[in-house]
């Protein structure tokens, strides 16, 4: 793998950029490899880099049904952050956050982490007080998050209307060095990491059946034939209970769609994240200059990657209420994604009844801020065969012995 | 936009009417269950990339529960039938067997 850096870009300049190489190889699969890894989106990507970055193991393959990232990786609203209520959340998320913020550095490719500051509104007392709680939860978790008043948020952000006549902004839960990424980068970035190691990517490859004999996994069925495996991780995400059902077990999830959309490209006038979970959506402006705007799942079981039109509609009321200046933006493309959600709105990172099959998914709404940290307990769950202390408490037996990672109450809905 | 109709009130009812309320035909398990069959009661879920029979609620209209066959990779409705129900009725299994040939049933 060349170098990218300044140096690069001027020697190219004076040769027509004739220099530049393809950023990862597409290599035919090979028979067999001491890890397989379903699913080439952020976090299988960041699980297969950290394999071989922390534990030297570079006999990989990440296989990929679609392309390189095209599945929620791509579809996200691209928010950071990591003020959740509970220790394992907070741990496994800030460990995330803090990785993204030398993402570019390590990985020689530049993911546009920009920590511009996180706002989660809150419009009723209910909310004040829950935002305070986690406030507190967070200072105790080494986790910088601030409570703040109004008058601030309205310096912060000074096109939203604080005094709206039904959810009037009553204060924020403000995360300083949260923000946004630049979502593809972050799956091109890994994906260029782990090909430069020697691992193999391989895309339209989908998974069709999981071998196994005497309660461990031997390998993979897939579009492009057999490959056998020593180890085999399942990183996947709306489509985790259909991989899993190949492996022959049943995950606590049940799989939602989740749109997102974005406005004509405007100047800025936004330079903070801002979520608003009482009214229910969320809005960033991207470098380019377009809204970026987030709601919350249908609510029904669906893997068509198109959801409800009124949901739509139900985000941008919300907004609009509370950013009037954006009623008159025009809207330029929508679209959905699936997510995998678990019953208490957490991850699961976890060993499954397969002895050598390991599963990352259930991120639900909220997965493209734990991409680093999630890839790099999963790639310690791999290599050792036991959780690590980021991982141990997402295990999937949690659902049975009832002890909930509950962030469905802690965080809203949104993620 | 997906549409039901109300088995009770006969209204063509559309999402905004609706309210979904998930997996139906659950096994319900109280105090006093196995672990594992509370945990199935509450979290297993089947999550099926095809054929799905779900609990909603005409909440807009008459207020009452139904349930619905539908499928969950193209949207298509197979048809909505009443709560009062332990298991898919005759008529949806064939409608749904005629249209999907491949589908492995209910169980």
């Amino acid at each position: 793998m060349k170098r990218y850096s300044v140096f690069a870009i001027a020697r190219e300049a004076l040769r027509y950029h004739q220099g530049w190489e393809k950023a990862w190889a597409s290599p035919a699969p090979k028979s067999s490899y001491d890890v397989v890894i379903v699913g080439a989106g952020g976090h299988g990507l960041a699980t297969a880099y950290y394999l071989g970055k922390n534990f030297g193991i570079t006999n990989v393959a990440i296989i990929e049904k679609g392309w390189l990232g095209g599945g929620n990786t791509g579809r996200n609203t691209t928010i950071i952050r990591s003020n959740y209520l509970q220790d394992p959340s907070a741990a496994i998320y800030e460990k995330a956050r803090s990785l993204y913020e030398d993402l570019s550095q390590d990985l020689n490719y530049n993911v546009m982490f920009s920590p511009r500051g996180l706002l989660m509104l809150a419009q009723t007392h209910h909310e004040v007080r829950g935002y305070l709680r986690t406030v507190h939860a967070n200072n105790l978790q080494g986790v910088t998050t601030e409570w703040i008043g109004p008058e601030k948020v309205k310096e912060l952000v000074p096109i939203m209307n604080i005094d709206g006549p039904r959810y009037p902004v009553l204060g924020a839960l403000y995360q300083a060095r949260g923000g946004t990424a630049r979502h593809d980068a972050v799956a091109w970035g890994y994906a260029r990491a782990c090909s430069a190691m020697g691992m193999d990517i391989i895309q339209q490859c989908e998974v069709t059946g999981v071998r196994s004999a005497n309660g461990v996994v031997t390998g993979v069925d897939t579009t492009k034939g057999y490959i056998g495996t020593k180890k085999l991780g399942i990183v996947v995400a709306g489509h985790s209970g259909q991989v899993a059902d190949m492996a022959g077990f049943r995950l606590p999830v049940e799989s939602l769609a989740l749109q997102a959309l974005v406005s004509e490209p405007i100047k800025p006038c936004m330079d903070v994240v801002v979520m608003a979970n009482t009214v229910h959506g969320y809005m960033s402006q991207s470098d380019k200059g377009e809204m970026v705007i987030g709601g919350g799942t249908d609510g029904f079981n669906n893997f068509t990657q198109r959801g409800s039109f009124q949901h739509i509609e139900e985000t941008l009321r919300a907004l609009i209420e509370t950013f009037p200046m954006i009623s008159r933006l025009k809207m330029l493309r929508q679209w959905g994604g699936i997510v995998d959600m678990t019953g208490d709105r957490s991850p699961i990172i976890s060993k499954t009844p397969l002895g050598n099959c390991f599963i990352n998914c259930g991120w639900g709404t909220g997965g493209f801020k734990a991409i680093p940290g999630s890839g790099w307990a999963m790639a310690e769950l791999v290599a050792k065969g036991e959780p690590g202390p980021l991982a141990e408490e997402f295990n999937m037996y949690r659902f049975r012995e009832g002890r909930f990672i509950d962030e469905s109450v802690a965080a809203g809905v949104a993620h | 936009m997906l549409i039901l109709e109300c088995p009770y009130c006969g209204v063509k009812a559309e999402e905004t009417e609706l309210a979904p309320g998930g997996e139906a035909h659950l096994k319900r398990f109280g105090p006093g269950s196995p672990d594992e069959d509370f945990e199935a009661y509450m979290f297993a879920r089947k999550n099926p990339k095809g054929v799905h029979f779900e609990r909603w609620r005409h909440a807009y209209g008459c207020g009452k529960w139904f349930l619905a066959a539908r499928c969950t990779a193209t949207l298509e409705v197979f048809g909505t039938y009443p709560a009062q129900t332990t298991e898919p009725p005759a008529d949806i299994v064939a409608k749904i067997m005629a249209k999907r040939p491949d589908w492995k049933g209910y169980k």
